[in-house]
């Protein structure tokens, strides 16, 4: 879909305000927000990168994104998990416009951005496949077998962004990067604030899959 | 050449006519598909060997599907809809892509494995879902054709193999039960592998016997449309009962009876080969007889 409005980053907790009806917005809500932003508006090659985001849980930054980017309306967004809304509080692809995948059940998007990645590789395709997950959500452990597999595969299309807000209820002793560059993966751990630093770790490209960790404020902060 | 046998022959050829397909294993038939002379040669790269990660099987398939070729996945029942049953229901369903998970093994096709290898739920499971074509073949010949048919199509098949099959195929290519006999007093439908020994159970009873090597969609009008007195037996390779809703609903307007026989779900703990746990199961022509003449001794 090609975007019909651009609005730029500081429209975003308007949009985002259009669904909560909050005026501010917690670290929780935004946690993701700085990473989407800079993925749609300095990372991805629309209609040729994709973008999965597997922490379906608490998408406002998400949709305010698309919105932004023309992908969806404000009434669309005035809407938010409404009975005849199109965006409910964990998104549904087959719903709405420039959605890759339903997400909402923690630990199902690596596995499928893995699937995503072979199969633009086996088309011989250079295209990203770009999977958002949380640190708490890293807990499932399906993502450890995508994981393992992608390092193995050295499947260079894809990248995974963990989103640390430190909501692991146990930890990650050693931090999380290692989990990845363990199984052959590449690593960045960035601020998750910092869009420069984020845009310099989404665009890194190698023969192996990629972590950008980006940290950012304590969940309860 | 059993029906998995046939399907790890057929793979590398099928994948091989269609640039679309790709397999995706969990160990289980990799190492057959590289020694035995059927390597897949030039196919090699859409042959996606994930290592024992079942939930990744699923999920990767999703993932292939999401850029519009078709996954063939495989492994032994349990582990293919059991194990990752969370990604069957939403890498697949709720992302609304196709895909062919081909099982083997069976409700107990290793009897001598125990428990943990008995997949007779699987077909009651995927009724829980939405949309899913499930094909029951009874003879390698069967699992050939629903295979192909499997691939060629867009949606969500299960196609489940199994060591047992019947002397001959009986399937037509339509997906509609065939009529194996015509008689009187009643309709004993057999799915699958349970066609010979349905056939020898009934010899001498005044009953039609239908054959269903397709169980989903479940062909109601055939029922109907041959139905005689409405007392239906179901003779089901897996759990016991699970097409007995589908008999209900086919004559939702008709008093009717349904005995429904299966496999039991109780665990037995028990060893032994395939035809001890027939016998064990009351699956056996033997008890089969029983259990269906005594059905029908209670009619009216």
């Amino acid at each position: 879909m090609t975007p019909t409005t651009t609005l730029g980053y500081d429209d975003l907790p308007g949009l985002m305000t259009l669904m909560t009806g909050d005026e501010k917005h917690g670290a929780s809500a935004t946690s993701t927000l700085d990473a989407i932003w800079v993925l749609y508006d300095r990372v991805l090659r629309p209609g040729h990168d994709r973008f999965l985001l597997s922490k379906g849980h608490g998408p406002m930054a998400y949709y305010a994104v698309l919105a932004a980017k023309g992908h969806l309306t404000e009434d669309d967004l005035r809407g938010f998990g409404g009975p005849d809304s199109i965006l409910g509080h964990h998104p549904d692809r087959t719903l709405v416009p420039g959605v890759e995948i339903g997400a909402g059940s923690l630990g199902h998007g690596l596995g499928l951005a893995v699937g995503t990645a072979l199969g633009r590789r086996l088309r011989g395709s250079d295209a990203r496949t770009v999977v958002l997950l949380g640190d708490a959500e890293l807990e499932e452990g399906s993502n450890a077998e995508a994981i393992q597999y992608a390092g193995r595969a050295g499947l260079g299309g894809l990248t995974a962004v963990v989103i640390d807000n430190s909501s692991a209820s146990l930890g990650w002793p050693g931090g999380i990067a290692q989990r990845f560059t363990v199984e052959g993966w590449s690593a960045s751990d960035v601020d998750g604030r910092d869009h420069d630093a984020l845009e310099r770790a989404l665009t890194e490209r190698g023969d192996s899959p990629h972590v950008v960790v980006a940290h950012v404020e304590r969940k309860d902060s | 050449m059993d029906q998995r046998e046939r399907f790890y022959d057929l793979l590398p050829k099928l994948l091989g006519d269609d640039d679309r397909l790709v397999a995706v294993l969990a160990e289980i038939g990799a190492a057959y598909l590289n020694v035995t002379g059927i390597d897949p040669g030039p196919v090699a790269d859409r042959v996606i060997n994930v290592g024992i990660r079942e939930q990744l099987l699923v999920g990767v398939a999703g993932g292939l599907a999401l850029t519009g070729l078709r996954p063939i996945v495989h492994t032994f029942a349990p582990f293919l809809i059991e194990r990752p049953f969370e990604q069957v229901k939403l890498d697949l369903g709720h992302q609304d892509v196709g895909a062919v998970l081909v099982s083997a093994g069976g409700s107990y096709d290793w009897p001598e494995g125990g428990e943990t290898h008995m997949g007779p739920r699987d077909v009651a499971l995927l009724d829980t879902l939405d949309g899913w074509t499930v094909h029951v073949p009874g003879h390698p010949d069967e699992a050939e054709s629903l295979l192909r048919a499997a691939a060629h199509a867009d949606g969500r098949v299960y196609v489940r193999l199994s060591a047992d099959s019947n002397a001959h195929p009986h399937a037509g290519e339509d997906g509609r039960m065939a009529v194996l006999r015509r008689g009187s007093r009643g309709t004993v439908v057999a799915v699958g592998p349970m066609a010979d020994r349905t056939l020898a159970a009934t010899e001498g009873l005044d009953v039609t016997v239908l054959y269903a090597a397709t169980v989903r969609p479940f062909d109601a009008e055939t029922l109907r449309a041959t139905l005689t007195e409405p007392d239906v037996v179901l003779v089901e390779p897996y759990l016991r009962d699970t097409s007995t809703p589908e008999v209900d609903r086919a004559l939702q307007d008709v008093r009717h009876r349904v005995l429904g026989l299966g496999v039991g779900p109780s665990e037995l703990r028990r060893y032994g080969s395939r035809a001890d746990h027939d016998a064990l199961r009351g699956l056996d022509e033997p008890g089969l007889r029983r259990s269906i003449t005594s059905f029908l001794a209670e009619s009216g």
